[in-house]
């Protein structure tokens, strides 16, 4: 029999950087906050100390910082009518557990989003007629401008510790940023980081095209830094262990480190691990949410905690998952288009990368930092680049970052080396030093078939239906990739190489080699109840006292990483609720 | 090419040219780590260390010795991959915590599933090793009358080849599941921190110039463009 625990303000399911944004500002505004995390606590020391942080088996190969599939996980087809299987292991894309969630092992790009992005359909009806859009494409405008979210942009690489070069401050172009971005109304907090010997050759080829380069924005500080709320961040050593990592030298922008020990220091603030919930529990009317059902998984005891709010923080899949669980929203059937929930599963396609390998030249791949990179932009934020030649709606970064040399996992041989045995060993002597990518990002345009729903078969550790994912890269992200590797691979030619691999041709989504963690829609956000699940202030339309915060509500992915706008929007939702939702509980409009 | 020297043995002295130690040899002919190919060839640089296995059975034992021999052969690089701790790291795998299937949804029902769906056996990793190497040397016998650890390592690398490209089918498990499942677990001996038991000495390290777990490049970033940075590499090992 589950516990029934005193009320409060605000129950945060999840404490990453969504929820430990909404933790710390709303229990700074005097609301009483509850956070439940289902994985444990930790801290930079001892927890990421060296040497034993620097443990590629146990933290790249083995997961150790994440959700564990034995517990819960998810189904998999490519299309309707195959079977649906459990992903049984970590693979394509690995959510965080624990305090910190993958804010603790992520690489740190952080984008804002295009202006094409917030305004997805107008933009391409405008430019290239309705007919542009395929029937089965159901992009749709974010119901929030990049202007009006620009300062929440803004909030969050000051928290975070953006190292970066703006490209165009309140309407005047920057010479060294991206030339394509959207006005800022001021530069990025830090400098950007050196770059790599790889990126200086990326750099200077590009620019001698014609093309636009610029360093990526991350949160790899460039230099210590204190952050508006007086946390500390280290400077970067540079020394490639991010990505599934924790940073031993808090140089890496994560929650643990800045807005999560904010809210703890509130005396309105409790933060439970181990708690995992399972349900958002709705009142007889399934209008208004009366609290979540959770479980403390360290001895098995129920609980439930009553709340006037309760904000939906977990991880993008999980969000969805909960709100299928606890029927909030009408579950989208893809046959019918009906419904809403389970809408719009985007992600990030790749393949369109080049490997150059070359006799002379040392590229030292283990000084690195996790996000690091020359880009261009010239193939996606560039609202001239005419996408009628590509054939395809949006577009693909190139890019050369430097995110790792661990030789487990980077290990780069020309093609056609066997596997294995002495040829392959000879290989990897002689070209690990001397190989350098040229990465590609593709946006992901949803389709109607790509969407989660519950499974009819697959059970949780709870007994729980799992969610089930039905997702396939399809025509438009074949010619994006297509389009771009080509040109990656004319970038990659005129830096002469002894040799190079790639591009590749995107065949069909696999579920097993890691791709990235940039798994979105779902819960999308838009401007009524008819086309989305949450409203501009990622409210739930049908349950207004949920909040669903994350990269569930994007109504399409970018060829950019997600979290910038996931902060940006977390800013923007604490902000709604503290100055509106507060004062005024309902359905804000 | 003649036959590889027998190694059923429980208890191996890991050795390289002129190493002393004790081979316990169970039942059977030779066992003599001096002379085999992957000590003889490589650089003589491992220190003898005594090894014994927990989860393999001898005759498993030998078949994965055989099988990190050929997928890392000794050459003037590095020694041998069971010279180099290989076998060892993947026993310790499989008798561990992901051998045992942690962090692996193990519910049913089970369905083959197309390979994009990943791994979908009701097989443990270690069971599912213990299936593949099983089947591999039904195969052998079969067909060349002896287990794998017996044939001659051109035998050997063609039979590895074939698992590897789908021309061998086992009843029950994916033969290419199978090898690359042994590929992956004997590349991680090969480069993780040599803490694990492979990698020992850091060879694999060496061999590619990759500098261990120190890192701090701050300044290298960019004094180290174009240039190559020699250091003695340091582990978890080292600094512990």
């Amino acid at each position: 029999m589950a516990t029934r625990l005193r009320e409060v303000d605000v129950v945060i399911v999840g404490l990453g950087w969504t929820g430990g944004i909404l933790a710390k500002e709303l229990s700074e505004a005097g609301m009483r906050v509850v956070a439940l995390e289902r994985g444990g606590m930790r801290s930079t020391n001892p927890d990421f100390a060296i040497p034993l942080i620097r443990d590629e088996l146990k933290y790249a190969v083995r997961n150790a910082l994440m959700q564990n599939p034995a517990r819960d996980t998810l189904t998999f087809r490519h299309s309707p009518s195959e079977p649906s299987l459990p992903m049984r292991q970590l693979g394509s894309f690995l959510p965080g557990e624990g305090l910190g969630g993958a804010g603790v092992h992520w690489n740190g790009v952080t984008w804002r989003w295009t202006g094409i992005d917030h305004a997805a359909r107008s933009y391409y009806e405008q430019r290239h007629g309705k007919s542009f859009i395929p029937a089965d494409m159901p992009i749709q405008d974010w119901p929030m401008t990049y202007a009006e979210l620009e300062p929440y942009y803004d909030k969050f690489e000051r928290t975070a510790g953006v190292s970066g070069k703006a490209g165009n401050i309140r309407g005047t172009k920057q010479p060294g940023g991206n030339f394509f971005e959207q006005s800022r109304d001021r530069d990025y907090p830090l400098p950007a980081l050196e770059p790599s010997y790889s990126q200086v050759l990326f750099n200077d080829a590009t620019a001698h095209m014609g093309y636009h380069p610029f360093p990526r924005p991350c949160a790899n500080a460039s230099r210590a830094y204190t952050n508006p709320d007086g946390s500390r961040l280290g400077a970067c050593v540079y020394c490639g262990h991010c990505e599934r990592f924790g940073c031993e030298a808090n140089a890496k922008g994560s929650p643990h480190i800045t807005v999560i020990p904010k809210a703890m220091a509130q005396p309105t603030f409790e933060l439970r691990t181990h708690s995992w919930v399972t349900k958002v529990m709705l009142d007889s009317t399934k209008k208004k949410a009366i609290g979540v059902a959770y479980t403390d998984v360290s001895n098995g005891q129920e609980y439930e905690q009553p709340a006037a709010i309760v904000a939906l923080c977990a991880y993008a899949i999980n969000n969805v998952h909960l709100m299928l669980l606890s029927s909030i929203g009408t579950p989208y059937d893809a046959t019918t288009q009906k419904g809403i929930v389970g809408k719009n599963y985007c992600y990030q396609p790749g393949g369109g990368g080049v490997t150059l390998f070359f006799e002379d030249k040392i590229f030292n791949p283990f000084m690195a930092t996790g996000a690091f990179g020359i880009a261009i932009d010239d193939f996606h934020a560039n609202d001239q680049f005419d996408r009628a030649a590509m054939g395809a709606l949006g577009g693909a970064t190139i890019n050369v970052g430097q995110s790792n040399g661990r030789p487990i996992g980077y290990r780069p041989v020309p093609a056609g080396t066997p596997r294995w045995g002495a040829e392959w060993k000879k290989a990897t002597a002689k070209w690990y030093l001397r190989a350098m990518n040229i990465g590609v990002t593709a946006s992901n345009m949803p389709n109607r078939y790509n969407a989660y729903d519950l499974d009819p078969t697959y059970k949780n550790v709870f007994g729980q239906p799992l969610l089930r994912l039905t997702y396939n890269f399809l025509e438009n992200d074949k010619k994006v990739i297509a389009y771009v590797g080509q040109k990656a691979s004319e970038i990659a030619r005129s830096l002469n190489p002894t040799s190079m691999t790639g591009p590749g041709t995107l065949g069909d989504y696999n579920i097993v080699p890691y791709q990235s963690t940039h798994n979105t829609g779902g819960a999308i956000m838009g401007s009524s109840p008819g086309n989305s699940a949450v409203n501009k202030y990622l409210q739930s339309w049908d349950v207004p006292n949920v909040f669903v915060v994350g990269a569930s509500a994007f109504p399409h992915n970018s060829a950019y990483n997600p979290t910038g706008p996931v902060g940006a929007l977390a800013y923007w939702t604490a902000d709604a609720i503290k100055k509106r939702y507060r004062q005024r509980p309902g359905l804000m409009t | 090419m003649s036959e590889q020297p027998n190694r059923r043995d429980f208890l191996k002295t890991v050795g390289t040219v002129g190493a002393t130690g004790i081979a316990a040899a169970v039942g059977v002919e030779s066992a003599d780590a001096q002379t085999r190919p992957a000590a003889a060839a490589g650089p003589s640089t491992l220190t003898a260390v005594s090894h014994a296995f927990t989860f393999f059975t001898a005759p498993e034992a030998a078949f994965i010795e055989a099988a990190a021999d050929r997928l890392i052969p000794a050459d003037d690089l590095t020694p041998g991959g069971t010279d180099c701790g290989v076998a060892v790291f993947i026993d310790r795998q499989l008798a561990g915590a992901w051998g045992s299937g942690d962090r692996t949804y193990m519910q049913g029902p089970w369905q083959k599933g197309v390979p994009t769906q990943g791994y979908q056996s009701p097989l443990t990793p270690a069971e599912f090793f213990r299936a593949g190497i099983a089947a591999s040397n039904a195969y052998c016998r079969k067909t060349l009358q002896k287990d794998f650890d017996r044939l001659t390592a051109d035998q050997q690398i063609k039979v590895l080849q074939d698992l590897e490209q789908g021309r061998i089918a086992f009843d029950g498990i994916s033969a290419q599941e199978f090898f690359n499942l042994l590929l992956a677990t004997a590349m991680q001996g090969f480069f993780a921190d040599p803490v694990y038991g492979g990698n020992r000495e850091k060879v694999a390290w060496k061999m590619i110039g990759f500098p261990g777990v120190v890192a701090i490049y701050s300044e290298h970033i960019k004094t180290y463009r174009n240039k190559k940075y020699d250091v003695e590499p340091k582990s978890i090992l080292d600094l512990s």
